[in-house]
């Protein structure tokens, strides 16, 4: 069989922690297959050396928050041939789009000295809202599992196995004890999308949303119980107002309990 | 009349013991982290003696009562079905050879479990199991295997939990069959024993090796007595008359739409059923492409994906996915198995985040059907 030349792949970073590709970088005991097949051609976070574009693969770490970025973000598209954005930050806006609640003026007048020299767009925002993507890896962090599972159904031609439904499936197949039920702890599961392997449960901790709204999400509902709990409308909107708090479900609830929370 | 045995708590260390030496994993409730496990035990010091539960919509709470009682402690969350059809099995590895490739079936060496203190509900959702992967043409090869070593010790329930509503739906307070062993807990006149009825040769055997003595026809008749008392004080009820045919007919009922609006689609009812079963299997290759692996999981009709077909998923809101649910447990599983897809455990409702109750859904629906 005539050997394939491998796919390049290209690692991109806008506004982010880095933790994402870290992710990548953390696949230690796969990485060296990964190489096999993969030619990392772009990685300024592994490696300075450049190989050109196109890239076959885009892997986008980072929401948008400067015009500078606006525009670069373009750029990446041209010379991708399949993007994957990868994170909370890039599929949602990350926690940083905290600030699209709010003016950001504010914000920077009481944290920099010289506000002036700051250029920033007014909010953070996904890279699917400027550009088209192809597929989305949620989660802060993403899983390396799924990321791994990406690789793979892509190097394979085939849709990767990631599922949409909640963060429950996952708990429940592990057999967990459901912190909501049996401990009264507010969780996000119900309305989270699975990937996590339902990690904070399994901790004894309510799930805080990372992976972002799952397919037909019923937040009214769960902000319901959460009233039910004992949480006030002000805690309501902060379980929503976490890594995901712009993902439009997320987003729309946070906002009408904190309509509520004003009267 | 079965033959019925009086059991002292050393007895049944020894019955624990004799089942460990005949190498069987003897699994049961027990407490770990402030929380029911149902999984393996070592010795009788690890049934949650002095503790009971509450269970209620969305709620379950464990307390203290200072009883010295093991089985006050109704059902846990998880049921019997994470040992004999495990949420994630591999089912077959494939390899590229050649020009072909190779295909290997997976085949484990099942695991011998015996089950202890599981209740009489489950008990009858086992039957359900058996019914629909053993019967037909097509039998379910981890559950059979699993299923044929398995020894049953079941406990008989004294004290219904707040959700559970077995009588209704007649598989419970008491097993009928299917066990091996039946225990029933008795607390008397300072006097902590345990009535058992033998099911099996293989637990005759076992009663023979052990301390025994024969039940006295008081102890039979005190037994059930409470065991009589526990059907009357079931936390719920559901009038099953007529129902698959009020249900049917109700496919349009509007009461769909508020019961949808709670729905949190999240599937947790699903997976807590002892009578749900169905599954999901995907293809796993790696990263070469020449290895693949066959996954089966858990899945639940409350996914979107789980209703995909060519163009699109068949019951995207939440009403609808609800309405399958409740339609499968109380409808069509009786057209599908002659039997009902509901023991009425009770655990969909107590492990629902949004503490919808099946009972009180189903009745809705038939206080305001459509057309009597
Ligand atoms: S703990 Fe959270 S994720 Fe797990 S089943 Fe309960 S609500 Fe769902
Ligand atoms: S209720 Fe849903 S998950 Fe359960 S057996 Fe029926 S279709 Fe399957
Ligand atoms: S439908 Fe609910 S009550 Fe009935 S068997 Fe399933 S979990 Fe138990
Ligand atoms: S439903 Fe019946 S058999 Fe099951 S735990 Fe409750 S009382 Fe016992
Ligand atoms: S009925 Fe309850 S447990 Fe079942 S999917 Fe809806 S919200 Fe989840």
């Amino acid at each position: 069989m005539a050997k394939k030349r491998k796919p390049k792949l290209a690692v991109w970073k806008f506004a982010s922690c880095d933790g994402c590709q870290l992710s990548l970088l953390d696949c230690e005991d796969e990485l060296l297959a990964i190489t096999d097949h993969i030619e990392i051609a772009y990685f300024p976070e592994a490696t300075r050396a450049v190989v050109k574009g196109p890239y076959d693969l885009s892997l986008v770490e980072g929401s948008i928050t400067t015009p500078h970025d606006a525009e670069r973000v373009h750029q990446v598209r041209r010379s991708s041939k399949f993007l994957v954005t990868i994170g909370a930050c890039a599929t949602a806006g990350g926690i940083q789009a905290l600030r699209n609640f709010k003016d950001v003026n504010t914000y920077i007048t009481a944290v920099y000295p010289t506000p002036q020299f700051i250029e920033t767009l007014n909010k953070s925002t996904p890279i699917a809202d400027h550009v088209f993507v192809d597929f989305q890896l949620r989660g802060c962090p993403i899983s390396k599992f799924q990321l791994l599972e990406l690789f793979n159904a892509y190097l394979n031609g085939r849709k990767p196995n990631i599922p949409q439904y909640s963060v429950c499936i996952e708990c429940k197949r592990k057999g967990t004890t459901c912190v909501m039920v049996a401990q009264g702890i507010p969780c996000l599961g119900p309305v989270t999308q699975a990937g996590c392997d339902a990690i904070c449960p399994s901790f004894e901790r309510g799930c805080y949303g990372c992976f972002g709204p799952k397919e037909t999400p019923n937040t009214h509902s769960l902000a319901e119980r959460f009233h039910v709990l004992g949480e006030k409308e002000d805690d309501i909107v902060r379980f929503f107002r976490g890594y995901n708090s712009y993902a439009e479900p997320f987003q729309r609830e946070s906002i009408a309990h904190e309509k509520k929370s004003q009267v | 009349m079965a033959h019925q045995v009086r059991l002292t708590l050393d007895a049944l260390q020894s019955l624990i013991d004799e089942l460990q030496s005949r190498e069987y994993i003897v699994i049961g409730p027990k407490i770990e982290n402030r929380k029911v496990v149902y999984d393996e035990i070592a010795k009788i010091d690890d049934l949650p003696a002095g503790w009971s539960d509450e269970q209620e919509a969305a709620t379950y709470r464990l307390h203290k009562t200072g009883s010295p009682a093991l089985f006050d402690i109704t059902h846990s969350m998880n049921a019997w079905i994470h040992h004999l059809y495990p949420s994630k099995a591999t089912l077959l590895k494939a390899s590229r050879e050649n020009s072909g490739f190779t295909v290997e079936r997976m085949k484990e060496a099942p695991p011998k479990y015996a089950l202890f203190g599981i209740r009489p509900c489950d008990l009858e959702a086992m039957k359900k199991y058996d019914r629909i992967l053993l019967k037909d043409t097509f039998h379910d090869e981890i559950y059979k295997n699993r299923r044929e070593k398995t020894f049953i010790i079941s406990a008989n329930c004294t004290r219904p939990s707040g959700t559970c509503f077995c009588a209704s739906m007649d598989s419970g307070p008491k097993a009928t069959s299917g066990y091996d062993l039946a225990l029933t807990e008795i607390i008397r006149d300072g006097d902590h024993y345990f009535i058992a009825d033998i099911g099996s040769e293989s637990a005759q055997e076992l009663i023979n090796k052990i301390p025994q003595a024969e039940a006295s026809a008081d102890d039979i008749a005190y037994a059930n007595s409470l065991i009589e008392k526990a059907r009357e004080q079931m936390g719920r009820t559901l009038n099953t008359g007529n129902l698959k045919e009020i249900l049917y007919k109700n496919y349009e009922n509007t009461h769909w739409d508020t019961v949808g609006d709670r729905c949190l689609t999240c599937g947790n009812c699903t997976l807590v059923c002892p009578t749900c079963f169905c599954t999901t299997i995907q293809d796993y290759t790696d990263l070469t492409g020449s290895n693949v692996e066959r996954i089966r999981q858990w899945d639940s009709c409350y996914n979107n994906e789980f209703s995909y077909i060519h163009g699109g998923s068949v019951r995207t809101s939440s009403y609808a996915r609800y309405r399958h649910w409740l339609m499968h447990k109380l409808a069509t599983y009786h057209d599908q198995f002659d039997t009902s897809g509901c023991v009425g455990c009770g655990r969909c409702i107590t492990w629902c985040p949004a503490a919808i109750d099946i009972t009180e859904e189903a009745s809705a629906i038939r206080q305001h059907s459509i057309t009597v």
